[in-house]
């Protein structure tokens, strides 16, 4: 389903966080909001989802999302923030259980359907296995998963992460964002994910929005977005950018005042974040 | 993406054709089952039965449960128990035994609910300033009418206790919206000590009944009567059905509040819901017993670290553990030093004080709020 984000205005604490932002996002495709820390990509996600008092319009397949009670609203927009409260001791078959809670009345318990649906859910991410394991006990990347499997449990056509890759290896990193692309094209999941990794958002989103000081600042496919001059603008950063396979643009860090070596170490760009 | 390893199904939605029920780390999934919530309904009875036998004058075991189940509609049965032995059984030990566990039973399941609504495995019944409004009431009646004040006290620890909870409630939701928990325990810190001071100030005046003041904030069961459990019985069985209710939603709520909103839950009114009836349960066992510590904290914790950490295990078995335990404690507060009787909150202290430390420093790590 489209999301359509017209005129947000948010102010936290007094203090203006987003300015007149304005975002689409085709059904069925995935944006990656991108920008400096600070710039409001997390609080533009739970603005969103109704969780920070905001201005402007949100509609989900035209309709009103902070019109919708909130159970309802869980059933159409799911998300996985960037530092999740993981209960000691709850097992990830009952945190995935979880995401169920707006199919369940309110003083109910769970069906049987809604424990297969988590039962499902945990197959498809390969976390059987770990099913009766205390969230306490898990690596990085199991984190990651089973968050996204509580997400994917509510069943919503909208999937908002905030951060999946953060504090993962480039091989996790990897790993989550081919799960949520493929998850994205099985169930037509229209994604929306902050990252910082420019080069990663570059790669697997089919639409870039770069936010800058709470504005837009630019939108659109990654190749138009992610410019040596936007990037040194919004980020502070100098990098080269060069064509990648198909059209994408691939970042590479210039260390300031060096002369370029040829085959020199590459990193990718913006992922230093403090 | 690799399909279900144990051949389950893929992407194509049917349900999962095999049940896990035990995982390799044990159970799945948490929920009350048979096995812990017969063996602590089992210990209750145990306990309330010792405590109809011990006492003293003595008992016969079987005619003290003939007598129990000839009370039972239809059945008839001869006890063989004398008219005084009866009235021993039906209005002194029977009374005292079931308030021991209704105040047992509040407490520890009222800390449980404290416990799910602040996040924090160290919250207690009287967190919010139940005790303090309640001695404050007590206090004063206790000064204010001479002699036996009768209904008085246990009224008024009641209705001090509720309005302890209000005041820090009101204080804490109006100080601030931002960071609801926190606010509400700082609120309600600044209440229980402000009521502290106005409740030693009002004994100071009055020194003279220092004495029944004490004696009171130490807690007991020992003049429980009927009259005590008919008055406090529909508001402990009103906030035990909400209490019981609410264990999934406490379940939800431990992922905070901002993403249990995300999930369609107001974590606002759920923690408003459950203070409300997790107070309403502590008014009933502080009006009847005075302040008895501990059993909020100590009873919701063994639970915790013998069945598991869900709400809905958490809280039931805490209501029976918590019953059984004090029922317990009032075992020895009334035979450690017979004919005389030690204070239930004294008791209760000297197994929960040194507990506590125990429980503190094993989950150290567990802690971070």
């Amino acid at each position: 389903m489209t999301v359509k984000v017209r005129g947000l205005d948010v102010a936290l604490g007094g203090r203006p966080v987003l300015n007149g932002v304005s975002v689409s996002v085709p059904a069925g495709t995935w944006t990656a909001v991108i920008g400096p820390n600070g710039a409001g990509k997390s609080t533009l996600l739970r603005a969103i989802l109704g969780l920070v008092p905001s201005r402007g319009e949100v509609t989900v397949a035209g309709e009103d999302l902070g019109a919708l009670k909130p159970r309802h609203r869980a059933r159409v927009v799911a998300y996985a923030p960037q530092t999740p409260n993981l209960p000691v001791g709850m097992t990830v078959f009952d945190y995935t259980l979880l995401g169920r809670s707006p199919y369940i009345p309110h003083l109910g318990r769970e069906s049987s359907a809604d424990r297969a649906v988590a039962a499902e859910v945990l197959g498809r991410l390969d976390l059987t296995g770990l099913a009766a394991r205390p969230l306490d006990h898990l690596s990085g990347g199991e984190r990651q998963r089973v968050v996204l499997a509580r997400a994917l449990a509510q069943q919503t056509s909208v999937l908002l992460l905030d951060e999946p890759t953060t504090a993962l290896d480039i091989g996790h990193q990897q790993q989550v964002m081919e799960l949520v692309d493929q998850l994205r094209l099985a169930d037509e999941l229209t994604v929306v994910t902050t990252i910082h990794d420019l080069t990663l958002a570059a790669q697997y989103a089919d639409d870039l929005v770069l936010l800058s000081g709470g504005r837009v600042a630019a939108a659109g496919p990654p190749g138009e977005v992610l410019t040596r001059s936007a990037v040194a603008e919004h980020f502070g950063a100098r990098v080269r950018v060069s064509p990648g396979p198909d059209g994408r643009p691939d970042l590479s860090l210039e260390r300031p005042g060096r002369p370029e070596r040829s085959g020199g170490s590459e990193c990718s760009a913006g992922s230093a974040d403090s | 993406m690799r399909p279900g390893r144990l051949g389950g199904p893929g992407p194509d939605g049917r349900a999962w054709s095999v049940p896990v029920r035990e995982g390799r780390n044990g159970p799945v999934s948490a929920r009350l089952r048979a096995r812990p919530l017969l063996i602590t309904a089992g210990l209750l009875v145990a306990t309330l039965l010792a405590g109809l036998l011990v006492g003293a004058a003595d008992l016969p075991f079987t005619g003290v449960v003939k007598a129990l189940v000839d009370r039972i509609p239809f059945v008839h049965l001869d006890s063989g128990l004398g008219p005084v032995e009866r009235n021993v059984l039906f209005e002194l030990r029977l009374p005292r035994v079931l308030l021991a566990a209704l105040v047992g039973g509040m407490l520890a399941m009222a800390g449980a609910g404290y416990q799910g609504v602040f996040r924090n495995p160290l919250a207690d019944p009287y967190l919010l300033g139940a005790a303090a409004g309640a001695g404050v009431g007590a206090t004063l009646v206790i000064v204010l009418i001479p002699g036996d004040p009768g209904f008085g006290v246990p009224l008024a620890a009641f209705v001090g206790a509720l309005s302890g909870v209000f005041l820090a409630y009101v204080l804490g939701s109006t100080a601030g919206r931002m960071n609801g928990a926190a606010t509400l325990v700082l609120a309600g810190v600044a209440v229980s000590s402000f009521l502290a001071a106005m409740q030693t100030f009002i004994q100071q005046i009055k020194a003279q009944e220092l004495q029944r003041i004490y004696s009171w904030i130490l807690g007991g069961v020992g003049t429980a009567d009927w009259q005590q459990i008919w008055m406090v019985g529909p508001y402990a069985l009103a906030s035990t059905l909400v209490l019981l209710a609410h264990g999934r939603l406490l379940d939800v709520l431990s992922v905070g509040d901002e993403e249990a909103a995300s999930l369609g839950l107001s974590a606002s009114r759920v923690r408003l819901t459950v203070l409300i009836a997790a107070s309403l349960a502590t008014a009933c066992a502080v009006a009847v017993s005075g302040l008895i510590g501990f059993v909020g904290i100590v009873v919701p914790h063994v639970v915790r670290r013998l069945a598991g950490g869900s709400y809905r295990v958490v809280l039931p078995l805490s209501l029976l553990g918590g019953a059984a335990f004090l029922e317990l404690a009032d075992l020895v507060a009334r035979t450690a030093v017979a004919p005389g009787e030690l204070p239930l909150g004294v008791v209760t202290a000297f197994v929960g004080g040194p507990f506590f430390v125990l429980v503190l420093r094993a989950s150290r790590k567990q802690v971070e709020t």
